[in-house]
């Protein structure tokens, strides 16, 4: 009796202590997320924040009108949007059949490979390009459209066969075979069954290397300035030489086309027709 | 009176009837190695035209392999696989007239029942109206009309597993091959569905080749049914030989119920010797009174099962199992037991039958 009483009341104090102490968490992770973003959209309207007030001196639109004037933004976030669009085309050319021999058929150094590609992604990367932007060199590939995509799409191999081979694997066999069963050609069966099965995956993946294309400075700057700038890059050139509020405005520039696609595709991927495929095993 | 049957068994343990014509399945010197080991053990098997033939038999014997080399799945080591008198193992599953229906029903998920159907006749490049006609009759024919239009996932397994079924049957395929159908769905919709494959096998008059572990399915579904056992088969004949005459040991238990008892059957009395015999439960009769060739018997233990009662029955000579309906004896009550028919197996095989007849 005493004993079960005992424990009631203490899962109850547990109770009592653990809604605050998750409540504390909650409001650190809102502070932890959304005040830089806060602290961003201030400081993008800001005339200037001296340091011990606790609110911008004056409000102006004056940044945004720097940054919106400047005619080489215009340029900039073209060639972004193009080099991304780009970027995940080729990258899906290169690592679909990749991905999809991964996850369907043994052979050797399969393993090796796999965590190579992780390899890739762990070097630094800074090391990587320069040593990239030595062979360009003798390759004539500096400041040129192709030397900026190459140096793009080694950075979205990962999302681009990693996902998609974890898609495909996941597709039944069996819905294969009972394509085939049915009289399709291998080539039909992937079409029909394998692909539209594993294509939110797909989706997923080349969402993300669209935004890691678009949010690539290091490489492109070094590869593509200053002929080629994208907007990263030109990030760089404008808050060299502007106040820092202009890098404020400049990154909410920058957010909109991630969020834009975040949103589309989670409509897509969550909540559409695609979804609904996989409640059946 | 006892009278004693000899079989002379010398001949091959399955005996297969072609009636005359090819058509059908036709499987000879089915052979096939994996990881090292003979899974298939050069199998023949003959389905008739028209016949529904089960694959029975236990887990790991090698059933689903057999039906994935008749499909095309799996390529065989050797051995020859004819349907409707065409050699086919050298066809890929999708050349071959033959439809299958899988054990998880292989529905596609991102297709409504309509274009999961009709997706067969696509590939046949039919007409759209045509494909219309005959996946509006195909689902006519297994009742799922109104589910046209419904995903795989919104439907339960039953309706899904019946859709699996016109999918193959829209191939009017030469021979459909279904492996353990009835296996995902619960106990009452099994034997509604298996008397729905049954009454349409029938109807279109289609080859059929099921497999299953499950001997009420088979012995309920099939004209013929293959009992495999390691990779072989063990006896190929009509249901109610095969529980009455079983050719081998392994059949005989693995068929219903059996008293299996090392020694031999000398008037209706066990003495000790080197044959196996066996006795169906319901081949033991239990009485209260002394009858002809009843032994005294004490009641051990009854286990009920429903709608009879599994009895087990102390005698000198042997422990025997019985079946009986009506109100049990209780543990400890004495009575006679008798034994009305046995089967003796040497070396595994059937030698005698023996039929006790007051
Ligand atoms: N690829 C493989 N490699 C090695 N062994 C295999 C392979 N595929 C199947 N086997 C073995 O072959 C044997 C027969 O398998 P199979 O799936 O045909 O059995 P089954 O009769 O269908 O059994 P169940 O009733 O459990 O489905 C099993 O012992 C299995 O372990
Ligand atoms: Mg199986």
């Amino acid at each position: 009796m005493t004993m079960i009483t005992k424990r009631a009341r203490k899962s109850a104090a547990r109770l009592n202590f653990s809604r605050p102490l998750s409540g504390l968490f909650c409001v650190l992770m809102v502070v932890f997320i959304l005040g830089p973003l806060a602290w961003l959209g201030i400081r993008a309207f800001a005339e200037s924040w001296t340091f011990p007030n606790l609110g911008p001196d004056g409000w102006t639109l004056r940044w945004w009108s720097v940054v919106l004037g400047d005619e080489t933004l215009g340029r900039a976030v073209q060639n972004s949007l193009a080099l991304a669009a780009l970027t995940v085309l080729v990258s899906a050319c290169i690592c679909l059949p990749a991905a999809y021999a991964f996850a369907r058929y043994e052979f050797w150094g399969r393993r090796t490979f796999l965590i190579g590609l992780f390899a890739l992604n762990a070097f630094p990367k800074m090391g990587l390009y320069v040593t990239i932007a030595s062979l360009f060199y003798a390759l004539n590939l500096m400041s040129t459209v192709l030397g900026v995509l190459i140096v793009h799409v080694l950075g979205t191999v990962v999302f681009m066969t990693w996902i998609p081979a974890a898609a495909f694997a996941a597709v039944p066999r069996s819905l294969e075979e009972a394509a085939r069963d049915a009289g399709a050609s291998k080539l039909r069966v992937f079409f029909s069954v394998t692909f539209p099965l594993a294509l939110p995956g797909i989706l997923v993946a080349a969402v993300m290397s669209f935004l890691a294309s678009f949010d690539e400075a290091q490489g492109s700057y070094l590869i593509g300035a200053p002929d080629i700038m994208t907007m990263p890059t030109q990030m760089y050139t404008l808050v060299l030489n502007y106040p820092n509020q202009v890098a404020a405005v400049f990154s909410i520039l920058l957010a909109i086309p991630s969020v834009a696609l975040l949103l589309a595709a989670h409509k897509h991927i969550v909540g559409g027709t695609l979804a609904e495929g996989f409640q059946i095993k | 009176m006892t009278l004693i049957e000899e079989i002379h068994s010398t001949t091959p343990i399955h005996r297969e009837t072609d009636a005359g014509g090819l058509r059908g399945l036709r499987v000879r010197g089915l052979h096939k190695v994996l990881g090292g080991r003979t899974i298939i053990d050069n199998l023949d098997l003959t389905v008739r035209d028209g016949e529904l033939v089960s694959l029975l038999g236990p887990s790991g014997c090698g059933k689903t392999t057999t039906l994935r080399m008749i499909a095309g799945f799996l390529a065989p080591d050797a051995g020859s696989i004819q349907v409707h008198d065409r050699e086919v193992s050298d066809l890929g599953a999708e050349k071959r007239p033959s439809a299958m229906v899988f054990q998880n029903y292989a529905l596609w998920p991102h297709m409504t029942v309509q274009n999961n159907v009709g997706f067969p006749l696509k590939l046949r490049r039919l007409g759209k109206k045509e494909i219309e006609q005959r996946v509006d009759a195909v689902l006519a024919l297994v009742n799922l009309l109104h589910h046209k239009n419904s995903r795989p996932a919104r439907i339960s397994g039953g309706e899904q597993q019946r859709v699996a079924l016109a999918r193959a049957l829209v191939q009017e395929p030469e021979l459909l091959l279904l492996d353990e159908p009835l296996s995902n769905l619960d106990a009452k919709l099994r034997v509604k569905v298996r008397e729905d494959i049954r009454e349409i096998q029938q109807r279109l008059g289609i080859t059929t080749l099921i497999v299953t572990h499950d001997q009420e399915e088979a012995i309920s579904m099939s004209d013929r049914i293959a009992v495999m056992n390691a990779g072989k088969i063990e006896q190929f004949s009509r249901p109610a030989e095969l529980y009455s005459r079983p050719e081998t040991e392994f059949v005989a238990t693995f068929i219903g119920s059996l008293n299996r008892i090392e020694g031999a059957l000398v008037n209706g009395v066990i003495v000790p010797g080197d044959d196996v015999v066996g006795i169906r439960p319901e081949d033991v009769v239990f009485t209260l009174h002394a009858s002809f060739d009843a032994r005294p018997a004490v009641v051990e233990r009854v286990v009920p099962h429903g709608h009879f009662h599994e009895i087990y029955l102390k005698r000198d000579d042997a422990t025997l199992r019985a079946f009986a309906s009506g109100l049990p004896p209780a543990p400890g009550d004495r009575g006679h037991a008798s034994i009305q028919n046995a089967l003796t197996f040497r070396q595994g095989r059937l030698v005698t039958t023996t039929r006790v007849t007051a």
